[in-house]
Order: C-alpha cells, then structure tokens, then sequence
C-alpha cells in the first residue's frame, strides 16, 4: 500500500474540483516564508510524512508572519516526526472553522466492496466517535456512487440541508479519485466547514495500491526491493520465504526465548543471489546469528544452499539452517558439502539458534 | 469441491509457470483436459490441447473448473472470461493483480453463483481423491479427515508438514490468498466442509491483519459449528503496521491484531496452536 503525503492527495482532490486550502510545499525555511507571504495572514506549516498521528506528534504548527513561518519550517525541517524525516512541509493558509466533518471512502476487504463513511463530528478524533453518529453505505463498483447515495448518506449523517448538495459533490467527487486512481482509501479529515460557508478538504490520506500503481499509475508507483527488511531490534538474524512462515518463525524465536532482530521475507522463487544479499543485509543489523527458515515450494533448496554457501565468503556470523521441501536432498548435500549444519526440524533449529544468541 | 473427474481448464497454459505446474498436476492426478492461450489454439503442453477461447475449451472438453497462471495485467479478463462461461471453481494463481481489479471479479463470480479461490493463492488439493488446482508441493499431503484453510502458503506446507508427520491426513486444503481482496474466506471455506463426511476437523491458519479470523469465530459462535476447529496465527511478535487512515479502524473497531483474532477463537470455543507443531498436538483429542 502507498500512503501518498497530504499535498499529493490533496492535489488529486484538487484535480476533481474540491476545494483545498490555498497553499504550497516548501523544502527551505525561505520557501516557507515566501508561500506564507504570498497568502497574505495566519498559516500553518505542516511536516509531509507518510504517517497518521502527525499533530499529535508536533508535525504542525502554526505561524502569523513570513518569518514564523520561516522558522517553524526550519524546526520542522530534518526533524523527526514518528521515525520519519521531514524533507518538506506543505504551508497553507489557516481556515476560519465553523464545523469539522469526516468523509472517507475505503475498499472494505471483508465485503470486499467499497464502503462510504460519514459524519459530522470529525477531527482528530473520529475514532473515538461512537458509531450510531457515522454514516456508513457499501457501493456497488458495477454502478459506482451515485448522486442520491451521497445525499442518503449525508442525511445519515446529519449533514445540514442546506450543504447537502455541496457534501454531495465531494462524495461523488472522491469516488472520482478511489476508482481512477485505484485507490484503497480516500479520506478527508476534518472536511471543514468554513465560517464563509465552503466546504474545504483541511487535511486528506490517499493510499494507493501498489500492484496498480505499478501498471496504471507509474507516477506514484514506489520502487519494490526484492525483499523486505523490518528491524526487530534484537540479537537472531531471520531469513524466511512467504509474509505468514517469516512471520511464524519470528513468534517463534520469541517463545523460545530469543529475541528476533529482524523480519525478512525472501519470497517465492528465491535465487542464489538474492539469498547472499539477503543474508548479507541480516549480517549487516550486527545480529550473534542468523536463522534461515525455508519450506521449499516455487522455492527450491538446491538454490537457496548455493546462496548461503556464496554468502559464507563474506559472513562469520554462525548460521542455523532449516531447509526442507523442493529438492531438499540436493540442497542439504551441496549445504553438508560445506560442513553447514541442516536442520529438518524446525523447532530444533529454533532452539539452536536461541542458544547460540544466548551464548 | 473438486474431484479426481472433475475436469481441470489451465488458463495461462503455455506461460513458463502455467505449463511447468500442468506437468505436476497431471503427475499427481488432476484430470487436466485443456489449456486457454489466447493465439496460441492448435497447440499442446504435455499432451493437453489448447485452445484460443475458454467457451471453445468447454465445448471441445467439456471443463468444468479453471486455474489461471495469466500473468496480472491479463488475468481480470481471464478470470471473468471463465465467470461467463461458468467455470466453477476458479481457482487464480497470479499474483499481483490490482485489488480493484479482483474487487470486480469477485463480486461478477457472486452475481454469477461461482467461487473464487485467491488471488495470490497455491490453490486447492484434495489428497483424497489425488487432485489439486494450483502450486502446492504435493509431497507434503497425505489422505485423511482434516480440512485445512491459510491465507498464506508456505505456512500452509509447514503447519501440514507437521500434520502428516504426526500421522494426521488432510481431506482437503485451500490457500485463500494473501491480497487483501480475495474470494472464498474462512467462513466460505466452513461452510463448504460443513457438510463433507470426509471432513472430521477443521485447521484455519490465519495472520495479522483484516479481520476474516474475527468473522470466523463468529461464524463459529453463531451456528454452533458441528465439527472441532483448530486454528494457528501468525505474527504475535510482529511490529504494530503504520496507521493508514481512519476509516478501517472506525469499521473494524480494535480488530487484525493477533490478540483480537486469538480471543475470537477462544470465546468460539476454538483452540489456538502456539507453534505449528502444536497443532497436530491439539487435534489428536479430536480424531
């Protein structure tokens, strides 16, 4: 999933017709303090981090002038928000609010339709907000959203007469964005309510959807490693293949004592070369050992060995082998060959692996 | 589900996995009959002749299940081309595909009353009757009366693995997928073993995330399912994701950690394995 920053989501909205704030993405305090005079008054200045919880966490802060805007920007700037780093803040000018309201549309994946959300308590909170006073309506994705859904759902949520057909315009307008975009959710949060009496889109989260980035929409399309890393911050190294066994056999170092230092899924079909630079990444966290789990499927061991026999060039660091499945025998012979021990047993292995952390 | 008649479509045939896993489903048994590439009608891929259209490949062979090796891009078509000629199941082996995408599918096979298995899935075998629809390395499977559904495949072999070591055979095992739209779920999966008499207990191997397990267990709960379930999930020790906006959390309240799904089953009555070998353990009070 792509969680696109808050001013890339906001410019597809904009793209549809609903209404952002006036305001631009600045990278140096002087930016910042150019885009706050260009708007002309109060503005806040917004840290462009892919994570929810930004306020909270001190991503946005207000400003009054062009240099405190310059210089709220440079304490933002390089910052850390949530263990990312702010590269780029989004200045804009600060709405007059009357109300905060809650839109979204996501992909639900138990009904595995899209499901419409709204509510007129919105805000930083909108999980708190009991459920009787969100509005909720699955779509059709033959038919798409239709007008009068958006008006039934904006009476759910008790949306004021008078805005009802506004509301209804954004509704029909992020659909316009989660079906052209292929997106797994599009959320306006708070959807506010002016004082002037316009509905402005404060803040937004777009994800997108990887697979379709990749083929529809390279613009956003996010470069794949061949596998993924997760620190785990412990002193056992982890090699699997497939998200569920990887994961598996990090509870697995857990309830045996251990403490895992990483996740790391290989994948299916994994080859020679990917292994080495998979073990090669583990070694590099400074772990006491590395254990690879792997069930051949698509996988055969037989490549996998070779790996770790190429990598045992550049690695001190012990090694615990569980190797079973597609060409087992091969891979246990070209590994044996090498007086690399090779569990079958995978609690065995495990355990083995605890023990060598533990000293 | 399936059987050894039931006679098996490869959509996707002639592609590097489609024509490789024909030969390894046809050395376990499948009764694979035909093979769909588009431009490519005329031709044979260990022996099985293919076709340029799935309407063409049942009415020369009369198939009645697809499996689809058709690389993302094409497979959507693929897979509603085998919807339309009422193919059933159908089993998507690719993956990749756009969840949008399989969002229309999914819900084209449900107007049209056919089940899907996957995306991004192994597949299907049914040790019994020496058949299977997908990628599975059959090695692992031996006949029995224990029916087995995962989201995630290589977990799947591990947590069998230790099921046949322990003497313990397996009726049937379904990977449901791992995107995050897929068709047939746990609940689905229950229901169609519900009433197999050559189920005696059910293995549901799930992990973090959604909340399909959650619904399981109400499922469970609700019909005062007639068959022991056991269940293992992966990803207790995993680091909490990064918040991807509001709206999951506000429908699926507190939902997709392992606690959450560990505690559904517990009040359905269902046992939770601690470690894959655990599972056998659990469902030998059973058989």
């Amino acid at each position: 999933m792509i969680r696109l920053l808050e001013y890339q989501a906001k410019g597809l909205l904009r793209e549809v017709g609903i209404k952002v704030p006036e305001g631009g993405v600045a990278r140096t305090g002087e930016e910042a303090s150019r885009i706050a005079e260009q708007i002309g008054g109060p503005v806040v200045v917004k840290a462009q981090v892919p994570v929810g919880g930004r306020g909270k966490a001190g991503g946005v802060l207000f400003a009054d002038t062009p240099e405190e805007a310059r210089e709220v920007a440079r304490d933002l700037l390089g910052s850390k928000i949530k263990g990312e780093i702010v590269d780029k803040v989004l200045v804009e000018e600060r709405l007059n609010i009357e109300e905060e309201w809650y839109a979204a549309i996501s992909l639900d994946r138990s009904e595995r339709i899209p499901i419409v959300l709204a509510s007129r308590e919105g805000g930083v909170d909108i999980e708190e907000v009991p459920d009787e006073k969100i509005a909720r309506r699955y779509v059709d994705p033959f038919l798409g959203m239709r007008p009068f859904e958006a008006r039934l759902v904006a009476k759910d949520a008790g949306i004021p007469r008078e805005y009802l057909r506004d509301f209804e315009s954004v509704l029909t307008a992020m659909y316009e964005v989660f079906d052209g975009y292929d997106a797994h959710l599009v959320e306006i949060n708070p959807l506010v309510l002016t004082k002037e009496g316009e509905l402005v889109a404060a803040d937004a989260v777009v994800n997108l959807d990887q697979d379709a980035a990749v083929m529809r929409h390279p613009e956003f399309a996010e470069e794949t490693e061949d596998f993924h890393l997760v620190e785990l911050g412990g002193d056992v190294g982890i090699i699997a293949n497939g998200a569920g066994l990887t994961m598996a056999t990090v509870d697995l170092v857990k309830e045996f004592g251990g403490e895992p230092a990483n996740f790391l899924d290989v994948g299916g079909g994994a080859y020679p070369s990917l292994i080495r630079r998979a073990i090669l990444a583990v070694d590099d966290l400074g772990v006491s050992v590395i254990l690879i789990n792997i069930f051949g499927g698509i996988t055969r061991c037989d490549d996998v060995a070779k790996g770790i026999v190429r990598a045992m060039e550049d690695v001190d660091t012990p090694m615990v082998v569980r190797l079973v499945g597609t060409n087992e025998e091969e891979g246990h012979a070209i590994l044996k060959e090498h007086g690399i021990d090779v569990f079958e047993d995978l609690e065995e292995a495990v355990k083995r692996a605890v023990e060598i952390a533990q000293g | 589900m399936i059987e050894s008649t039931t006679r098996v479509l490869v959509q996707g045939i002639t592609g590097r996995h489609g024509s490789f896993h024909t030969g390894l489903m046809l050395e376990y048994g499948t009764n694979v009959v035909a093979g769909v590439t588009p431009g490519k009608g005329g031709e044979e891929v260990h022996g099985v002749p293919v076709f340029d259209t799935v309407e063409e490949a049942v009415d020369e062979t009369g198939a009645e299940a697809s499996v689809v090796f058709v690389p993302a891009p094409f497979a959507p078509d693929a897979v509603m081309e085998a919807i339309e000629a009422g193919l059933d199941p159908i089993v998507v082996i690719t993956e990749h595909i756009p969840a949008h995408d399989t969002m229309m599918f999914v819900q084209l096979a449900e107007e049209y009353g056919v089940r899907i298995i996957g995306p991004n899935t192994p597949g299907i075998i049914v040790p019994p009757e020496r058949t299977k629809m997908g990628i599975m390395p059959h090695q692992v499977f031996s006949e029995g009366s224990v029916a087995v559904a995962s989201r995630s495949g290589t977990l799947t072999y591990e947590i069998v693995h230790h099921l046949t070591e322990a003497g313990i055979g397996q009726s049937v095992c379904v990977g449901l997928g791992g995107d995050t739209v897929v068709g047939m779920t746990f609940i689905d999966f229950l229901e169609m073993v519900e009433e197999d008499p050559d189920t005696e207990a059910v293995v549901l191997i799930g992990e973090i995330g959604g909340s399909a397990e959650e619904e399981a267990a109400e499922y469970i709960a609700e019909t005062d399912y007639p068959k022991p379930v056991v269940a293992y999930i992966a990803g207790r020790h995993a680091p909490p994701g990064k918040r991807m906006g509001h709206a999951g959390a506000i429908v699926h309240r507190g939902q997709g950690t392992a606690e959450s799904k560990e505690k559904a089953f517990l009040e359905a009555g269902v046992e939770v394995a601690k470690t894959p070998w655990e599972v056998p353990e659990l469902l030998k009070e059973y058989l």
